[in-house]
């Protein structure tokens, strides 16, 4: 089996929100829509004040309950993880949205452009079938498929890798299959302590975040 | 914290109010509930000829008006048929297919054919309920997700469908003795559960959910509860102003229950924001 997950290193993102851009441009997102944002997080009082960075965006669950809530089967989740719209089922009834402990979705009712008019490179890439319906992070899961097509291994050849993977300047972000042991994620986890968002909701995320070193974790 | 701008989310761990559903979401719940609880109360009065006719009639038109509301926030209005494809996990779904069925019955039972007015209440009933669980499924909004809300959804439907039923109490002349206690009761239940719901969210939801759900506690407590209690307790005494006193009891119960799920659905709509188990340990160790 199969099961793509994302790891964030909290430790070294550094919050320049390349990922961000990176997923922009490679799914033509809209302004105001970020399918992968960087949250800059503050905490403490001074002098004991830490600052993180944090990757966000769809978590990929076990048991996504965005799927669950979807009147209509448009969300789905493959065999391998990954929870996929069908943006020609979508109704645009949003209820995923309010479903999704992780505000991970968006709907977009009209065009928007980055300078009020159309762009020619906004027209080109303009796709009408995301207006009015749900959208988030796929895991650039086109790009998954097309590598694995031609033999590549996600998380490791850039062309089967999510954009945002690729694009981060710290190796902050990694991608790979949960279910191999050889894979960069689960080398990440096994060394590393990480914890997943919101997990007492049961939603089984597939984000993992690492905060320390684990034998220091467990000092 | 301040609300981020619509459609752009929120870029920190602070809860702020969900977007994704406004005043036309409300509406459905709104407008489900309170013409659920008129079809049960039309039942449970026995009315039977233009009476039934007509308190069925207007709670399928609320039931409908609500539909439209949540018609109206789709992205995609023309594909709402579609609602229908999931009743296997999707409360939306049973909704649809509940109301789907609710229609034809709830329009035979006007037409007089026998028994009908019993089945479209119990269709009723369960309209109301998936509507329950339908917000309660909504996992991103703690004050939502709350297992009580499930009870106060449904009681204050029936409140709600009570309180129109005794409006028009001085058209329809079907209001009975028991009908009129079982409103009166509905009308404390739903308050009690409020209160029983308010206190679990008292560790789950984000202060700025509690202070919203708190003001609107007020208005059911006061306009909602005791004004209607004393209203139904002076109508039993007032000989001919009766009916009108109770009907303006109905009016406020039913009134405050639609402001309490107004505020439910677009105020105190708050997510949990986003929460770092542990903060990321950096560079030399103390």
């Amino acid at each position: 089996m199969t099961r793509w997950v994302m790891v964030a290193d909290l430790r070294r993102c550094v919050g320049c929100q390349t990922c961000t851009a990176a997923c922009r441009q490679a799914n033509a997102t809209p302004p105001g829509v970020q399918w992968r944002r960087v949250l800059d997080i503050e905490q403490g009082e001074y002098p004991e004040v830490t600052r993180a960075f944090v990757p966000v965006g769809c978590q990929h669950c076990d048991d996504p309950p965005c799927m669950e809530v979807c009147p209509t089967t448009a969300t789905k989740k493959r065999a391998d993880g990954i929870v996929t719209i069908d943006y020609d089922i979508c109704i645009g009834c949003a209820y995923c949205a309010v479903a999704c402990p992780y505000q991970a979705r968006s709907k977009t009712l009209r065009p928007r452009f980055a300078y009020g008019t159309e762009m020619e490179n906004e027209a080109k890439r303009r796709d009408d079938s995301r207006l009015g319906v749900a959208t988030k992070c796929t895991f650039c899961v086109d790009r998954i498929d097309a590598g694995l097509a031609q033999g590549k291994t996600p998380g490791v050849d850039p062309e089967a890798t999510p954009a945002c993977v690729n694009s981060c300047i710290a190796q902050a972000l990694s991608f790979g299959d949960l279910d191999d042991p050889q894979s960069s994620v689960s080398q990440l986890l096994a060394h590393n302590a990480s914890f997943r968002m919101h997990e007492e909701l049961g939603t089984g995320p597939g984000f993992y975040y690492l905060w320390d070193r684990k034998a220091e974790a467990t000092e | 914290m301040k609300a981020p701008a619509k459609g752009y989310g929120s870029y920190g761990p602070n809860p702020w109010q969900q977007t994704s559903w406004d005043a036309r979401a409300a509406g459905n719940f709104i407008g489900g509930g309170m013409g659920s609880g008129l079809i049960v109360f039309a039942a449970l009065s026995l009315a039977t000829g233009p009476a039934l006719s007509a308190l069925v009639l207007s709670g399928l038109g609320l039931v409908a008006l609500g539909l439209l509301c949540v018609a109206l926030e789709l992205g995609r209005p023309l594909r709402a048929i579609r609602v229908l494809r999931n009743p296997r996990t999707s409360w939306m779904a049973r909704e649809a297919w509940t109301a789907m069925l609710l229609f034809p019955i709830g329009l035979a039972a006007a037409a007089g054919v026998t028994g009908m007015a019993w089945i479209a209440a119990g269709l009723a009933l369960v309209f109301v309920y998936c509507q329950a669980r339908l917000l309660q499924a909504a996992k991103g909004i703690p004050a939502w997700r709350e297992p009580l809300l499930r009870s106060l959804l449904v009681t204050t439907g029936l409140v709600e469908g009570g309180g129109v039923f005794m409006l028009t109490a001085p058209f329809h002349g079907v209001a009975t003795g028991a009908t009129v206690i079982l409103f009166g009761a509905l009308v404390v239940a739903r308050f009690v559960v409020w209160v029983a719901y308010r206190r679990r969210l008292a560790g789950s939801a984000a202060p700025g959910a509690r202070a919203v759900l708190d003001a609107a506690g007020r208005v059911l407590m006061f306009a909602g509860t005791l004004l209607p209690l004393v209203l139904m307790a002076v109508a039993a005494f007032a000989g001919v102003f009766g009916l009108p006193i109770a009907a303006l009891a109905g009016l406020l119960a039913a009134l405050a229950g639609a402001w309490a799920k107004l505020v439910i659905v677009t105020r105190a709509g708050l997510n949990q924001g986003f929460a770092l188990a542990h903060l990321p340990v950096r560079g030399a160790r103390p």
